[in-house]
């Protein structure tokens, strides 16, 4: 997951990745595409002949929403985290850029493992704590209106299924985030002080001439890690979340179907990733024959 | 010139320093309306800095700079205002990569003169026709050479109506056939008489148009005079030095 080498976009004079500049690299015949298709296919020809293999899939497939929703709910979030955070990673402000770099450094520097262990069963008791806490306090002092909702706030209220969206959120928001940073840093200064001179404010400008072009200079990056997130996901079966993983760690338990169980589960999340990356290459490639 | 009037520009005694380096070094000067003020100097004399003081892209160390007699420094709470009366061209073109050429007149039209789309469009359909490139409107930046993309950076800039127009080193970035359709616009800015401080190292051109000529080295004005003086009669052996390199080719 090393997100600062993902973006190394060549750029023009105004920043930009030209439509030729991205079709450089001549194109093979997608012959692992179809090595990869065989596989998927083969598994689920064996789903239809084999009734072990059919058991497995139509139990794990339960888990297939889980695991898409989380994957969205939790993306699109990093993605609103990422950009307020890569913008406060480039402020002029002293008091942003370092909040920002912070939170960062300190997401990058822990597993993402620990990370949802850390936020599903510390962080978030601790603010649903503190927050009912709060909700007391301000009932003692006569705010009975909010002071009783916020004291109904108990920690069993957030569901683990929450509680897992927001910890991939938390931790793929600092991925992103880096992203943005890398993306506004690939626009040339000259952008910036074009649209100063004309007398935008710094902000009228990030909006209007800056974050425009840096965001499609991202979009593979963005693309990628959403692919990532998708696998990530997985992790969550540790929070007892029924997604794909869990379900099929939960089947091969019981029926020792171990083989069954886990040649289904790659396959599911190989055929997503699949998918996925077909779509973001498709989009890259719409943004590109948009500037010819 | 009428000296008698207030100047466009003035800069009182101006210094930039970029940490140890001192990059410009007491520099007073005064550009009048309809005036034209060519810098000429070797490369990391200070020319850009001082220019780019003019309109706070760089904030100097000391000194003032006036513009229509409103100073920078007083006033930097409305800078924004300000620099939308101030144009300028950079030597990368610096133009906005994600939208047409029209998009890029009408940009800040819209968002900092709050003047309605259809008013913008024709405004910047005004502006192109005068740099003579309106055929080139709904193309990007990317698709157009590099003398139409200042010719279309220069009419970004006359469309916000500027008071004065700011150059730095225009042509510098241009293949030599591209030079001189930029050079026209220019003359043509010239004989309507636009205020304009202009960094250049075309010579021909600074001497047909500029009113006063400035020479720098080293962060500090060597010699001022008008075209006729410096080039016929330069009198700082520097200058004389400077212009014999540069005429040679
Ligand atoms: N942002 C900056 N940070 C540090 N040093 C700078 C910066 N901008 C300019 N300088 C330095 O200040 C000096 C003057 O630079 P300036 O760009 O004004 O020169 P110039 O006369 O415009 O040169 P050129 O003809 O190469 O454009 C140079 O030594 C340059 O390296
Ligand atoms: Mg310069």
């Amino acid at each position: 997951m090393a997100v600062n080498d993902r973006l190394v976009t060549p750029k023009n004079k105004n920043g930009l990745q030209s439509a030729d500049e991205m079709q450089l690299t001549k194109k093979d015949f997608p012959w692992w595409m179809v090595a990869i298709g065989v596989i998927i296919a083969a598994t689920f020809w064996l789903i239809q002949v084999s009734p072990d293999f059919k058991d497995a899939f139509e139990i794990i497939r339960a888990g297939l929403g889980v695991t898409i929703t989380t994957t969205i709910c939790a993306y699109s979030i990093a993605v609103l985290i990422g950009l307020v955070v890569g913008l406060g990673r480039v402020s002029e402000s002293v008091v942003w850029r370092n909040i920002s770099t912070i939170y960062v450094e300190v997401i990058r520097g822990i597993p993402l493992l620990v990370l949802i262990f850390f936020i599903a069963l510390v962080l978030i008791p601790g603010l649903t704590t503190a927050l009912s806490a709060l909700g007391s306090l301000l009932t003692d002092i006569g705010l009975e209106g909010i002071g009783a909702k916020l004291a109904a706030i108990e920690n069993k209220s957030i569901p683990m299924n929450a509680r897992a969206i927001i910890s991939l959120a938390i931790t793929y928001g600092a991925f992103s985030a880096e992203i943005f940073r890398a993306g506004i840093q690939s626009v040339s200064k000259g952008q910036m002080e074009a649209a100063r001179s004309q007398g935008m404010s710094h902000w009228q400008a990030m909006r209007h001439v800056i974050l425009p072009q840096a965001i499609r200079n991202v979009l593979p990056a963005l693309g990628n890690d959403l692919i990532s997130m998708l696998k990530d996901s997985s992790l969550v079966s540790i929070l007892a979340v029924r997604d794909i993983t869990q379900i099929a760690r939960l089947y091969a338990g019981h029926s020792f179907r171990f083989a069954q169980a886990y040649s289904i589960l790659c396959v599911l999340y190989l055929t997503l990733t699949l998918v996925l990356s077909l779509i973001v290459k498709l989009i890259e490639r719409k943004m590109s024959n948009e500037r010819k | 010139m009428n000296e008698n009037n207030a100047p466009m520009i003035e800069v009182k005694n101006l210094s930039k320093s970029f940490g140890t380096l001192e990059a410009v070094h007491g520099i007073s000067l005064k550009v009048f309306p309809k005036q034209v003020l060519v810098i000429i100097g070797p490369s990391g004399s200070g020319k850009s800095t001082l220019l780019r003081t003019m309109n706070w892209l760089e904030q100097p160390t000391e000194g003032e700079v006036f513009v229509d007699g409103i100073s920078l420094w007083e006033n930097q709470y409305r800078i924004n205002d300000i620099r939308s009366n101030i144009g300028m061209v950079f030597q990368n073109f610096n133009l906005y990569g994600h939208l047409t050429v029209t998009e890029n007149i009408t940009l800040a039209l819209r968002i900092v003169k709050k003047i309605k789309k259809e008013d913008a469009q024709r405004i910047a359909m005004q502006q192109l026709m005068k740099v003579g490139i309106a055929d080139k409107a709904d193309y990007y930046p990317s698709q157009l050479s590099g003398g139409q993309q200042q010719r279309v950076a220069i009419a970004r800039a006359l469309a916000m109506e500027p008071k004065v127009m700011l150059f730095d080193e225009p042509t510098s970035a241009l293949d030599p056939e591209m030079i001189k359709e930029v050079l026209d616009v220019m003359q043509l800015l010239v004989k309507e008489g636009m205020t304009m401080v202009i960094v250049t190292h075309e010579m021909g051109f600074a001497k047909a148009a500029a009113d006063e000529i400035i020479f720098m080295d080293m962060g500090k004005i060597v010699e001022r005079a008008a075209p006729e003086v410096f080039f016929e009669h330069p009198a700082c052996e520097r200058t004389q030095q400077f212009l014999s390199q540069i005429l040679k080719h």
